[in-house]
């Protein structure tokens, strides 16, 4: 169907396209800055207030923070949390969620009951930090994986999910004389390599951002996170009266930070192709759920 | 991939067959035959009995006075003093008005601006500005707090940000965004849009895109322009989607996010700053004040739960769809 379109149609057009781009211009700005400061020299950033292309380039930054032991500490650190905790967290859900696909299994349903029970109500954040705490885990990277282990809502489309695939596949192979373990291992999981790996990156990007587990269960420094590492860098020149900034940590030149954040942002960015595809369904699969 | 998914939400399909006991045989001879289902169950049961539903339980000492060497269940019982502390103390009226003047800019603001920019996403028909626009916009909604906050902390520094510096050599003007507590509101709700305006596109778009196209061309035969039909037309038809995500909004009102006010408070904006969230932190985490934090926080749920049924319920009054 064509549109006739009126003189005010037309005029209306151009200023929403021109405003558009603006909105989509001004959202990037923030990077841009960041991204041309942490290649600029510091007496450049001082100097010109804002700018999107350096005069004059250097890796000076990046090299000063790779040659900080505590960076490179957080940023392996949160690297091998984020890997190992994303394939533990998958684990566990995929795990729950085979059986729970299973309609003959009795405790099914109450256990399907109770998980949509936690997706509600939760404890809240000081009885889940005296039980880790009674656990422990302060001051453990498991921390920062094993309380979110499972998301309920991750668990119930896998559920779904392996509930739709066809029961010829398994009849098979318990034909075969397959056991249930067998048959998730060998013919499940590979077939549902693109509903894993979608929330294999909804769980990484979790893990990734947190700040407030390691806020609430990482209290010694040595084991900070890339996120923690980041606050800290940015925020103690801010007379911060919060606690847990060391009142003697001198902050850095602004290129130091620049790069910091250029560093926390960049694997987001890498993914986020994958990222927008995925996620935007998983959301308007939540809005139909309700 | 999404069809499938939605269609199984909807109604469960018994399309599986298991070749053996059904309902109604003896427990023992049916738990032999799953034996290994049950066995790849239990982690996933541990996890819930220890991690989601142990806090639960744990809720309970709020209604205590929590000592740690004594336990959860060892504590003894103080009933409701620690609530009755929290509504005499001064921090409550301070912490409720900071937490709901966030919570109303928050709705007043960044939710309408959400429909406006779906609205206009809407009407561009080249789609290649389309995309390129959402793609934009979507993607702060993937960083942390954490980068929000430092960018924030770079762009509106004293002195050396750009804002500060383009607003004192433009009009001379000496702005202290980040500790000027008549800013911090401001700074969030501008934090708010930001990272989510774009993100929150995507539910009122997929509402716009079932809109009927007939009933444009009947209103352009009767001479409607643009804005009527979108009066007329567009928002009558997504209507049910802003009541929606309205009542969502509204129940999770008491739930300024957690890491985003921490982040932005400093010693010079406390007093604005505190809300619900950040004081079950600081008293509880800091001071050790587990008993009385507990019970603010269980307060803040509660008045939570309140506000989404009643919402809901207002909803269905007024004859729309609600929630449940």
């Amino acid at each position: 169907m064509k549109i006739h379109n009126t003189r005010g149609g037309r005029i209306f057009d151009a200023a929403n396209y021109v405003f558009l781009s603006l909105i989509g211009l001004i959202t990037l700005l923030p990077f841009v800055y960041v991204f041309a400061g942490s290649f600029a020299t510091e007496a450049e950033i001082t100097r010109r207030a804002f700018f999107v292309w350096p005069e004059q380039f250097t890796m000076g930054s990046y090299e000063y923070i790779f040659a900080t032991p505590a960076f490179v500490r957080a940023l392996v650190t949160t690297i091998l949390v984020t890997a190992v905790g994303t394939l533990v967290q998958l684990a566990f859900t995929v795990t729950m969620a085979y059986p729970l696909a299973k309609k003959t299994l009795r405790g099914r349903n109450a256990i399907l009951s109770l998980v949509v029970f936690a997706m509600v109500f939760s404890g809240g954040m000081i009885p889940t930090f005296l039980l880790v705490k009674d656990l422990g885990l302060l001051n453990s990277y498991w921390a920062l994986i094993l309380p979110a282990a499972i998301n309920p809502f991750s668990l119930i489309i896998i559920k779904n999910f392996f509930q739709e695939l066809p029961a010829e596949l398994e009849e098979s192979a318990k034909m075969d004389g397959a056991t249930e373990i067998g048959i998730l291992w060998r013919i499940l999981l590979p077939l549902s390599k693109p509903v894993l790996a979608t929330f294999a990156l909804f769980y990484a990007v979790g893990i990734w951002n947190d700040f407030m587990s390691p806020l609430l269960y990482l209290s010694d420094n040595s084991k900070w996170t890339l996120q923690m590492y980041l606050r800290q860098v940015t925020a103690a020149s801010d007379l911060l009266g919060t606690g847990n900034v060391d009142p003697n940590y001198v902050p850095p030149e602004q290129g130091i930070k620049f790069a910091v954040i250029v560093v926390a942002t960049l694997p987001i960015l890498i993914f986020y192709p994958f990222l927008q595809k995925h996620f935007a369904k998983g959301m308007l699969i939540g809005s139909v759920k309700g | 991939m999404a069809a499938p998914v939605i269609d199984s939400l909807a109604g469960e399909r018994t399309r599986r067959t298991a070749p053996a006991p059904r309902n109604g045989g003896r427990f023992s001879v049916h738990f032999a035959h799953y034996k290994w289902l049950y066995l790849l169950l239990l982690p996933g049961v541990v996890y819930f009995a220890v991690f989601r539903y142990a806090p639960m339980y744990g809720v309970s000492i709020a209604f205590k006075d929590y000592v740690p060497f004594l336990g959860v269940n060892g504590s003894p019982w103080v009933g409701f003093r620690n609530f009755e502390d929290f509504f005499a103390n001064p921090d409550f009226p301070r912490l409720l008005g900071n937490t709901l003047i966030l919570a109303f800019l928050n709705l007043g603001v960044a939710f309408p601006l959400t429909i406006i920019l779906a609205l206009l996403l809407n009407e561009v028909r080249l789609s290649i500005l389309k995309r390129t626009v959402q793609t934009l916009v979507y993607i702060p909604h993937f960083l942390s707090w954490t980068i929000v906050a430092s960018l924030s902390f770079l762009l509106f520094a004293l002195d050396i940000g750009p804002l500060f510096q383009f607003l004192n050599n433009s009009m001379g003007t000496h702005i202290d965004f980040l500790s000027d507590p008549a800013w911090f509101r401001p700074l969030i709700v501008l934090q708010e849009i930001w990272k989510n305006t774009g993100w929150g596109t995507i539910i009122f778009l997929a509402a716009l895109s079932t809109v009927d196209q007939d009933q444009y061309e009947a209103a352009i035969i009767d001479g409607a322009g643009r804005f009527r039909r979108v009066w007329h037309i567009t928002l009558p038809a997504i209507r049910s989607t802003i009541i929606v995500m309205l009542i969502l909004a509204i129940g999770q009102m008491l739930n300024t996010g957690f890491e985003q006010i921490y982040l932005m408070t400093n010693a010079l904006n406390r007093e604005v700053a505190d809300v619900f969230d950040t004081y079950v932190y600081f008293v509880g985490i800091t001071q050790g004040a587990y008993s009385y934090s507990t019970a603010v926080g269980l307060f803040k749920s509660l008045v939570g739960i309140v506000l989404i049924f009643g919402t809901n319920w207002l909803a269905k009054r007024f004859n729309q769809s609600g929630l449940f």
